[in-house]
C-alpha cells in the first residue's frame, strides 16, 4: 500500500509539472495582452522576406534528405528502446544476453555502413 | 520532508502541496535563467575584453536581462496573415512545456527532490524530445522560407543528436542497473562517472551542447544566414518563450550532467563538511561555465559537418563504448 502511494505521488508531482509548464506560458501571454500596445496596420501583418514582396507559398517541397535522415532516426530509437531494459538487467542476464545484444547490434550496424557507402550520410 | 509527502495517500491536499513547491521551482528556474543571460554576457565580455551589460541597474548591470523581460512584455504581438494561426499560437507552449517538466526528475540533494520515479532517466529523454516537434511547429506555422528551413535544420539536427545522448548514457545504465537518477547518485559513492566513463561522458557533452541548440551548433537559428531560423516571425512574449525554454533546458541539461557524471550532491574526500547543496551548486556553476566557454571558443560548423560528425563518429563511438563498458564488466566478474 505503501509503494502503491510512493507511486501515486510521483506521477502526481509529474502532473503538476505539465500543469505548470502550461499555465505560465498562458498566464504570461495573457498578462502580456493587458499590458502591450495594439495598433494594427496592414503592413505589419505581411510575411518577412529580406525586404521583398513574399511570393509563393514557403510551404515548398523539401529536399528527401531529411526523410532520410529522419528514417535512420527512427530505426536507431527503437534500437535504444531495446538496449535500455537490456542495461538495467545486464547484471542478472550476464554474458548470453552480452552476446545476443552483440549481433542484434551488428545488424544494425551493417544498415549504418550501408547508409554511409551509399553517400545518404552526406549533406550537401 | 519529500519522502514524507511521497509516502502519504495521494490527495488534494498533497496536490496542491507539490503544486505550491513546484511553483517556487518554477520562480527559481526563472532567477536562474535571468542571471544566467546576464552571466553568459558578462563572461563573454570579460573574455573578448570587453565590459559586457554595465549601465542597468549599477556597475555589473544587474537589472539589464529584469528591463529586457519588461520590454518584451510590452511589445506589439503580431500573428502574419498568411501564418497558421491555432499553431502560431500553440507552438511556443509545445517547445516550453516539456523544458519545465524534466526538472520533476532531477534530484538536487539526497532531501531536495520532486519526482523519485524509476525510470528517471527515460523520462527525462523521451520528454525532451518533444520540444523537436515545437520548433517545427514554429517554423511551419509562421510560413516564412527562413523560418521553415530553419524548423527543418533544427529538426534534423536535434534528431540526429538525440541518438548518440542516448546511447552514450547506456554505460551508466549498465554499470549502474537502475534508471532512477537518486540510484545513479548513490552508485558515485565510488568514484563519479566521469572518470569510469570518460568516453560517455565527452559523447554526452557534444550531444547535448548540440541538443541545446547552441554555438558551435546553432545552425538552426544562425542569425548571418537564415536571419532568426524557426523564429523569426515570432515577437514579444511568444519569443520570449522560445529563448526561456532554451534556457530552462540549459539549466536542466547542466543539472542532468551533474547528476549522472559529476556525482550530483556527492562531495570530494576529506571534504564531506561541506552540505550537498553546496556541492551541487558548484558543480552545476561549473558546468554552466564550460557551455558559455563554448560559445565564445568555437565557430559555427558547417550543416554537412554537422550531420556527419553525429552519424559518422558520435554515434560509431557511443555504441563502441556500450560493448567496451559491458566485456569490461563481464572480464572484472570473471576475475
Amino acid at each position: 500500500m505503501d509503494l502503491w502511494n510512493v507511486y501515486q505521488n510521483n506521477y502526481l508531482i509529474v502532473i503538476v509539472f505539465l500543469c505548470l509548464g502550461i499555465l505560465l506560458p498562458i498566464i504570461a501571454l495573457f498578462l502580456g495582452r493587458l499590458l502591450r500596445p495594439y495598433k494594427p496596420a496592414d503592413s505589419k501583418y505581411t510575411t518577412y522576406e529580406s525586404g521583398i514582396e513574399p511570393f509563393h507559398d514557403s510551404r515548398v517541397q523539401f529536399t528527401v534528405r531529411y526523410y532520410i535522415f529522419a528514417l535512420m532516426f527512427v530505426i536507431f530509437d527503437v534500437e535504444t528502446v531495446f538496449l535500455y531494459p537490456w542495461a538495467v538487467v545486464y547484471e542478472k542476464l550476464g554474458i548470453f544476453a552480452l552476446i545476443e545484444m552483440l549481433i542484434f547490434v551488428f545488424m544494425l550496424v551493417i544498415g549504418l555502413i550501408y547508409a554511409w557507402k551509399k553517400k545518404v550520410l552526406k549533406w550537401n | 520532508m519529500m519522502e514524507g509527502l511521497l509516502a502519504a495517500e495521494a490527495s488534494w491536499l498533497n496536490f496542491g502541496i507539490f503544486f505550491l513547491l513546484a511553483v517556487v521551482l518554477l520562480f527559481v528556474v526563472l532567477g536562474f535563467v535571468t542571471y544566467a543571460i546576464l552571466a553568459e554576457r558578462k563572461v563573454m565580455g570579460f573574455m573578448q575584453l570587453r565590459y559586457g551589460p554595465n549601465q542597468v541597474g549599477g556597475r555589473f548591470g544587474l537589472l539589464q536581462t529584469v528591463a529586457d523581460v519588461l520590454k518584451l512584455l510590452i511589445k506589439e504581438d503580431t500573428i502574419p496573415k498568411l501564418a497558421d494561426r491555432p499553431l502560431f499560437i500553440l507552438a511556443p507552449v509545445i517547445a516550453f512545456t516539456p523544458a519545465f517538466m524534466v526538472l520533476a526528475v532531477i534530484p538536487f540533494t539526497d532531501k531536495f527532490y520532486f519526482a523519485d520515479i524509476g525510470v528517471g532517466l527515460l523520462y527525462y529523454i523521451a520528454i525532451s524530445g518533444l520540444t523537436t516537434i515545437g520548433i517545427v511547429t514554429g517554423g511551419w506555422a509562421s510560413n516564412n522560407k527562413y523560418a521553415l528551413m530553419g524548423g527543418m535544420r533544427a529538426a534534423a539536427q536535434m534528431i540526429s543528436y538525440e541518438i548518440p545522448l542516448v546511447m552514450s548514457v547506456i554505460g551508466i545504465i549498465l554499470l549502474t542497473g537502475s534508471l532512477n537518477l537518486n540510484d545513479i547518485v548513490e552508485a558515485q559513492k565510488n568514484g563519479w562517472f566521469i572518470i569510469w566513463q570518460p568516453i560517455a561522458f565527452i559523447v554526452f557533452l557534444i550531444a547535448a551542447v548540440a541538443e541545446l541548440n547552441r554555438v558551435p551548433f546553432d545552425l538552426p537559428e544562425a542569425e548571418s544566414e537564415l536571419v532568426a531560423g524557426f523564429h523569426v516571425e515570432y515577437s514579444g512574449f511568444r519569443w520570449a518563450f522560445f529563448m526561456l525554454a532554451e534556457y530552462v533546458y540549459m539549466f536542466a541539461m547542466a543539472s542532468l550532467i551533474t547528476v549522472i557524471f559529476l556525482g550530483g550532491w556527492l562531495p570530494l574526500p576529506f571534504l564531506g563538511f561541506i552540505p550537498g547543496a553546496v556541492w551541487f551548486a558548484l558543480k552545476f556553476t561549473v558546468v554552466i561555465f564550460i557551455l558559455i566557454w563554448f560559445r565564445v571558443t568555437f565557430p559555427r560548423i558547417r550543416a554537412d559537418q554537422l550531420m556527419e560528425f553525429g552519424w559518422k563518429v558520435l554515434l560509431p563511438v557511443a555504441l563502441a563504448n556500450i560493448f567496451l563498458t559491458a566485456i569490461l564488466k563481464e572480464l572484472l566478474n570473471i576475475f
